[in-house]
């Protein structure tokens, strides 16, 4: 069996960290390969270097047995390969088929002819059953679409070799699974599919073979059939990890956060949320479960202030805030860790001092008014960067510069250390390694043991699952259930992010049928 | 209940390596871009003045004795100085709160109206009280004026680039009819208003040249705007809005209010900046008496990286250009607008140097993600 790809003795350094530590490997034709690993166990480096968008220091790279040399991607589409990556890179005011053309040469050059390939397109995506249209709008499509824009993009070039970078982190349980289809049906054509994930589940479900990757090093190469998810999380992190959360009984003490039949207009005129009600009780966690794009943005920025409402009430400790302003909404107690990190959460070219300073720069305990004790923001930084476990050498040092995680728990200190009333944790782990996600997770249980209302708006139902008191879903700009946790399983779950009502649940045999051999 | 957990120091340590990497060359960059840019825009200069036949070296050398080689040429270096540093100032404040205020020109004019105003018409007023006043009132003219553009900016989100470099031909045009007109010395020979009062002067600091206490002012004003910029939670909010005003807006901060006082700060720099040589240099306003000095001004502060320790020295650099240049014409012949092609090179070598190192800084966040894998696993 010739080997679609295959790594010899890759080694690639970044400034000091050495992120592929002689990582040898062989991937036969026709097999879906999982690279499993934690951040920065160099999987995405490892693909990154195949797809030419790193070079490597030293190794040899094959492809169908042959050695290559690849230093750009235009050489590793020549050579097959085509990858998804995990961040789209779409231009959303172009076509799908202006987009899928890019960097291509086209038959009757100078001219413009989109028919040719608009048609390629429409075959394309017919034969693997993507749905995808050419003439659509990049900007209106959905996430999942936008990745099945994606693949056909890798397979108008004729990928043999197919890479995936993490990409369920934006699908809804159901479209992942038709990924899997399409996947699979590209698999018996022949052609080779790598999956980088972390999720253990996905692993299990579809591929073949899985390599687990750990501190730039292969662990190990195993058959799917022949492990767990236990022995691949014993390989991944090299000690034992528990998913359960040690999590006390909720004790529930008066409404803090009130939606009251709100309906909100995204930035395009449409609806994203509709006659939206619940309720969120101080000491308690309500898990809003819900893929990317079902109105989770427009909830959290209502929440905020930072969006009006086109009717309905929201009332913090049973006062409207529908007049105040952001500010004024955050002073009556209300935190919040975006769900846009990079963009909303942090300022990158600010100091850790100046980050943990975006919610207290008015505080008389750092400013007068006017001059800004610096002293004293300092020592303030010092103490939340103990408190939270901020790895970074001083306060002074920019934030652009840490790892996602330390910048997650400069958010989490910045906006924990107000003690809020009401915590809106929007895709709170999302991008963060197992360590970074369980310190998280802790504590934000922490904060509601301490009394806080936690509304966490999550598309990862493990989280949602350990986390929450109370589960509901949001789905096309509704709620379609509140359910106790402890009264639901994950495949419940699952189909209210689809589009079932909690109460259509009843019919619950039918729904085991359906999903049984297909756990998420 | 305590969940730190106790990693093991090696890993510190390579997050402080890599971090501190990370700020020596920042640091590195903030003097080697604006360094470089000059440099190579000499280099640039000398071609064209060798192919016009003259040295290089003859041409610099008159230059830099026009600017600094005796007494009459540092001060009149200085004067220049003076309005490109206020001018420079205001321009960095707006810049960096994510402004782009490109009506330094007319804020200047403005400040250097109104202060004239008050200089010629007010009068009975001791020089403690009035020159200040005069000078206060050059602020208010220039904040004003650049404010307009803020307040259109915040409230009806209008593009300021070209409210306000319109608001510079409105300015000019103003001014010069008022010249003509409801101001004008009949007296004078010249298209002129009256002179300025002697409790409105700035008094000479040295004596025997024309040197005046604007650039005392200037300095000082340059203190004033780093304190306000590191050191106050106004400073901090306009930076915070200049560099991510999606953040800001999460963060509670009132994005309009920012922007307004941004351009209200920076017109009013600009407006300090025509005041000091009105009330300094040329007594009384005359049509075209401040030309230029607005657009050189965005060289300076992009040349001085935005920062007032930078903007004083590029500030006193563009000043020396500027003066030397008629040396420069007198014994080579060679144009004195010559500077301009050396200023329009430093800014498009300052510009494309910054694009690049936002551009790096840009792409490696947005790696961010595949970044983490590179680090040590937390």
């Amino acid at each position: 069996m010739t080997n679609a790809v295959g790594f010899e003795n890759i080694i690639k350094r970044f400034l000091g960290v050495v992120a592929n530590d002689d990582i040898s490997l062989a991937i036969p034709r026709n097999e879906i390969h999982s690279l499993l690993g934690e951040n920065g166990s160099g999987k995405t480096t490892l693909m990154n270097i195949l797809y030419g968008l790193y070079r490597l220091d030293s190794g040899r790279i094959y492809v169908d047995e042959q050695p290559v040399q690849i230093n750009s991607p235009q050489e590793a589409i020549a050579h097959g390969i085509g990858m998804v990556h995990q961040h789209f890179m779409l231009v959303p005011v172009y076509t799908v088929a202006e987009n899928i053309i890019l960097g291509q040469r086209l038959k009757r050059e100078p001219l413009l002819d989109l028919s040719s390939a608009e048609q390629s397109i429409s075959d394309i995506s017919r034969s693997y059953g993507l749905g995808v249209d050419p003439r659509a709008e990049v900007s209106q499509l959905s996430v999942g679409e936008q990745q099945r824009v994606e693949i056909v993009k890798a397979l108008y070039r004729n990928a043999k070799i197919l890479i995936l970078d993490e990409p369920t982190s934006v699908l809804t349980p159901s479209e992942a699974d038709e990924l899997f289809v399409v996947l699979r049906r590209l698999k018996e054509e022949g052609r080779t599919i790598i999956f980088i994930t972390h999720k253990l589940k996905e692993v299990m479900n579809i591929a073949d073979r899985v390599t687990v990757l750990r501190g730039g090093r292969v662990v190990d190469t195993v058959s799917a059939k022949d492990v767990n998810e236990a022995s691949l999380v014993r390989m991944m992190v090299g000690r034992e990890v528990f998913f359960q959360v040690d999590k006390s009984i909720a004790r529930p003490r008066g409404v803090a956060l009130e939606l009251d039949n709100v309906s909100v207009s995204n930035d395009k005129g449409k609806l994203a949320l509709k006659n939206v009600s619940f309720v969120v009780e101080k000491g308690e966690i309500i898990g809003m479960a819900g893929v990317d794009g079902n109105g989770q943005v427009e909830l959290e920025e209502t929440i905020l202030g930072l969006r009006t409402v086109d009717s309905g009430d929201v009332r913090i400790c049973n006062q409207s805030t529908l007049k105040l302003r952001p500010d004024e909404i955050i002073k009556r107690g209300v935190a919040s860790i975006p769900s846009d990190r990079e963009r909303t959460g942090i300022i990158g070219a600010f100091t850790i001092s100046e980050n943990l300073l975006l919610k207290g720069w008015n505080d008389p305990r750092f400013s007068n008014h006017t001059f800004l004790d610096l002293k004293k923001i300092r020592e303030y930084s010092e103490n939340l960067m103990q408190d939270y476990d901020i790895r970074a050498p001083r306060s002074s040092t920019v934030v652009g510069h840490l790892s996602g995680g330390n910048k997650q728990k400069a958010v989490l200190a910045r906006e924990l250390a107000s003690k809020p009333i009401v915590l809106v944790a929007c895709q709170p782990t999302r991008g963060l390694d197992v360590g970074a996600t369980e310190y998280i997770r802790q504590r934000i249980l922490l904060e509601r043991d301490r009394g806080a209302a936690v509304l966490l708006i999550s598309a990862d139902l493990d989280e949602i699952l350990a986390l929450s008191d109370r589960i509901m879903v949001l789905f096309n700009g509704e709620i379609m259930g509140s359910v106790d946790s402890d009264h639901i399983n994950m495949e419940e779950i699952a189909l209210m992010m689809t589009g079932w009502r909690a109460k259509d649940l009843e019919n619950h045999e039918s729904v085991n049928v359906a999903f049984r051999g297909n756990s998420l | 209940m305590t969940i730190t957990k106790k990693y093991p120091r090696n890993l510190l340590r390579k997050d402080a390596i890599l971090a501190a990497i990370g700020a020596y060359r920042d640091r590195f960059f903030s003097w080697l871009i604006p360094v470089g840019a000059f440099l190579l825009s000499l280099a640039i200069l000398s071609i064209v003045i060798a192919v016009a036949k003259v040295s290089p070296l003859v041409a610099y050398g008159a230059l830099m004795r026009g600017a600094f080689g005796n007494q009459h040429a540092i001060a009149t270096t200085l004067i220049h100085a003076t309005v490109l540093i206020f001018a420079g100032l205001g321009i960095a404040v707006a810049f960096r709160s994510g402004v782009w205020n490109v009506g330094a020109e007319g804020q200047i004019l403005i400040g250097g109206l109104t202060s004239a105003v008050v200089g010629i018409y007010v009068k009975g007023l001791p020089i403690y009280v009035h020159l200040p006043l005069c000078l206060a009132s050059g602020f208010v003219g220039g904040s004003l004026w650049g404010g307009l553009a803020g307040f259109l900016l915040a409230k009806y989100r209008v593009n300021e680039i070209i409210t306000t470099l319109m608001m510079n031909y409105i300015a000019m045009y103003f001014v010069g009819w008022l010249i003509r007109g409801p101001i004008r010395d009949p007296g004078g020979s010249d298209v002129q208003t009256f002179m300025i009062l002697p409790s409105a002067t700035l008094p000479i600091i040295y004596p025997g040249t024309n040197l005046h206490a604007g650039i005392i002012v200037a300095l000082l004003t340059a203190v004033l705007i780093y304190v306000l910029m590191f050191r106050t939670s106004i400073g901090y909010q306009l930076r915070a809005v200049g560099i991510n005003v999606h953040a800001s807006r999460y963060s509670g901060m009132r994005i309009h209010l920012v922007q307004v006082s941004a351009m209200l700060i920076s017109g009013g720099l600009a407006g300090l900046g025509g005041a000091a040589e009105i009330l300094g240099a040329q007594y009384r306003l005359r049509d075209y008496f401040l030309s230029n000095y607005g657009f050189d001004a965005i060289a300076v502060a992009m040349l001085g990286q935005l920062h007032p320790i930078g903007l004083v020295l590029s500030g006193i650099l563009f000043g020396g250009l500027k003066t030397g240049a008629a040396t420069m014409q007198r014994m080579t012949n060679l144009p004195s607008s010559l500077i301009y092609l050396l200023q329009g090179t430093v800014v498009i070598f300052v510009v494309s140097a910054t694009i690049l190192q936002t551009m790096s800084a840009r792409s490696l966040s947005r790696r961010e993600e595949r970044r983490n894998e590179r680090r040590a696993p937390e």
